[in-house]
């Protein structure tokens, strides 16, 4: 039990995808223009990294070793369709404001990396924490980028205004504010391991 | 026996400057700019420049303090960074621009790299793109010289292919026009500049190929037909003057070699030339710049010179 509150753990700060692992930056970059967004993104990725690894786990005796890679991205485009129709019928804005960067959830190196990595090898148990914690640690980082830039670039965070007379820096919107945004935080989140 | 011989390495010869006396230099050869500016657009732009310079070294000596490292507040490098930037901005900005430009030009455009002699980009300039990507409506809100009303600047007129004003030759070139407040007057620049080159503290590589490029442009291609553009105007409007000189020439993140310097400037004259001519803002010498300086690590590459007593490499 123990070393499954483990692998569910690595994922948030040990081993998070987006800060220490560095994958997924393509929709971290996209979709971190406000926190709603970001939640959003985090929850549909997180849902098909639990799936995926799930079945993968489940069907990783079947999986003929040199057609692995296209055996898996079936098993994630499936869980990306799911999500995608779901997301269509319950939260049409969503959908819109998350636009291509949810069918591309597909090639998330997050949730390929994953499969490959982890639960082509492990229990599903276990798989399915990995993909749980790895799933709850990237949408984490990306509440927290997301925070960032709308506070800086909007002034707003969850689309409320807090500081009246505060005129953002619409900088923190684009995608290169992102990339510093998210340079920054890799670079304190070095600084913190090295220090420990 | 007292005096011993005492066989060191080269060099032998040592000059009496050093990165601190120089950076000083360029700081007192932008100040006739800088007052001409004030002369031309009133006290407030004085406090623009002074805000800009202080919140630049108060940061630099801020982050050097908090990562423990030694603290060069002094080394001329952070009040040349918050001069410039002050230098590009329109005369009327609120005063919290300078001071966040500033912050952000050392703070990012400089320190993360690890301060003088680290970074890729020409600090100032990062700063300067900042502000603009970031609060476009103050930083294209320029006023007319001797006024407060806002006007816009000459080539940003050409650009809307509106009635130019008469601005004369004799206008643009000591200062009265829009623009911002230590580009406008051509004079007192080309005075800093010459006083630089003649110290050789900068080399002409960088600045006439750039100004050259960009005449040639707007000759061929600024006109209604080709070979009939205004290229006079082209030069004398705009930041070129301040860029090519001040900021194109930074010892840091220009290349190293002649040849490599020729190559940097003409391909800031091209830059800057198609901006203006066929691109979205007015003016593009600040992106010209900061894109060469991307470049600068393959142009040392490719221009590196032979090693005396070695062979060509193939």
């Amino acid at each position: 039990m123990r070393k499954v509150i483990g692998e569910f753990l690595k994922g948030i700060i040990k081993e998070n995808p987006t800060f220490v692992l560095a994958l997924g930056l393509c929709p971290t970059l996209a979709v971190s223009v406000s926190i709603i967004n970001g939640i959003g993104m985090g929850l549909a990725a997180s849902f098909v990294l639990v799936g995926s690894n799930l079945i993968i786990s489940l069907i990783k005796n079947f999986i003929p070793q040199r057609i692995r890679i296209p055996c898996f991205i079936v098993v994630i485009a499936t869980f990306v369709t799911i999500t995608e129709l779901m997301m269509k019928a319950y939260s049409p804005a969503l959908n819109r404001a998350l636009g291509i960067y949810v069918p591309l959830i597909v090639v998330n190196c997050i949730v390929l990396g994953r499969a490959e990595a982890y639960a082509s090898k492990q229990s599903v148990v276990n798989s399915f924490f990995d993909g749980l914690g790895m799933g709850i640690g990237f949408m984490l980082a990306l509440i927290l980028i997301s925070a960032i830039r709308e506070f800086l670039g909007k002034g707003e965070l969850f689309g409320v205004n807090l500081i009246r007379g505060f005129e953002p820096a619409f900088f923190f919107s684009l995608p290169s504010g992102a990339l510093l945004v998210i340079g920054l935080l890799l670079g304190f989140f070095n600084l913190f391991k090295a220090k420990s | 026996m007292k005096r011993k011989l005492i066989v060191s390495s080269s060099p032998h010869l040592h000059k009496d400057e050093s990165v601190i006396k120089i950076m000083w230099m360029v700081v007192v050869s932008l100040i006739p700019a800088g007052a001409v500016g004030v002369f031309v657009f009133g006290l407030y732009a004085f406090w623009i420049i002074i805000l800009g310079i202080i919140t630049a070294v108060f940061t630099e000596g801020l982050i050097e303090i908090l990562t423990k490292r030694k603290v060069t507040i002094l080394d001329g490098s952070a009040v040349l960074t918050g001069l410039l930037l002050a230098y590009n901005l329109p005369p009327r900005v609120p005063l919290w621009l300078p001071i966040v430009g500033s912050f952000f030009a050392i703070a990012i455009g400089k320190q993360v790299f690890g301060g003088l002699g680290q970074n890729i980009f020409n600090p100032a300039l990062v700063g300067r793109i900042f502000l603009m990507a970031s609060w476009p409506k103050y930083m294209t809100a320029f006023t007319k010289p001797f006024d407060t009303v806002t006007s816009a600047t000459p080539l940003a007129l050409l650009k809307e292919a509106k009635f130019i004003e008469q601005i004369t030759y004799l206008d643009l070139f000591l200062g009265k026009r829009g623009g911002c407040i230590g580009e406008v007057c051509i004079f007192s620049l080309l005075l800093g500049a010459l006083f630089l080159l003649l110290r050789g503290y900068i080399s002409w590589h960088i600045p006439i190929p750039y100004i050259l490029t960009v005449g040639l442009f707007a000759y061929i291609f600024g006109g209604k037909t080709l070979f009939s553009g205004d290229w006079l105007f082209h030069i004398l409007s705009g930041g070129l003057i301040l860029g090519a000189f001040f900021m194109a020439t930074d010892y840091v993140t220009s290349p190293l070699t002649a040849k490599g310097q020729v190559i940097f400037g003409i391909g800031c004259g091209i830059i800057t030339s198609v901006i203006r001519l066929w691109g979205g803002y007015p003016e593009g010498v600040s992106y010209a710049i900061l894109m060469m300086n991307a470049v600068t690590p393959i142009i040392d590459r490719y221009t590196k010179t032979r090693i005396y007593g070695t062979r060509c490499a193939k």
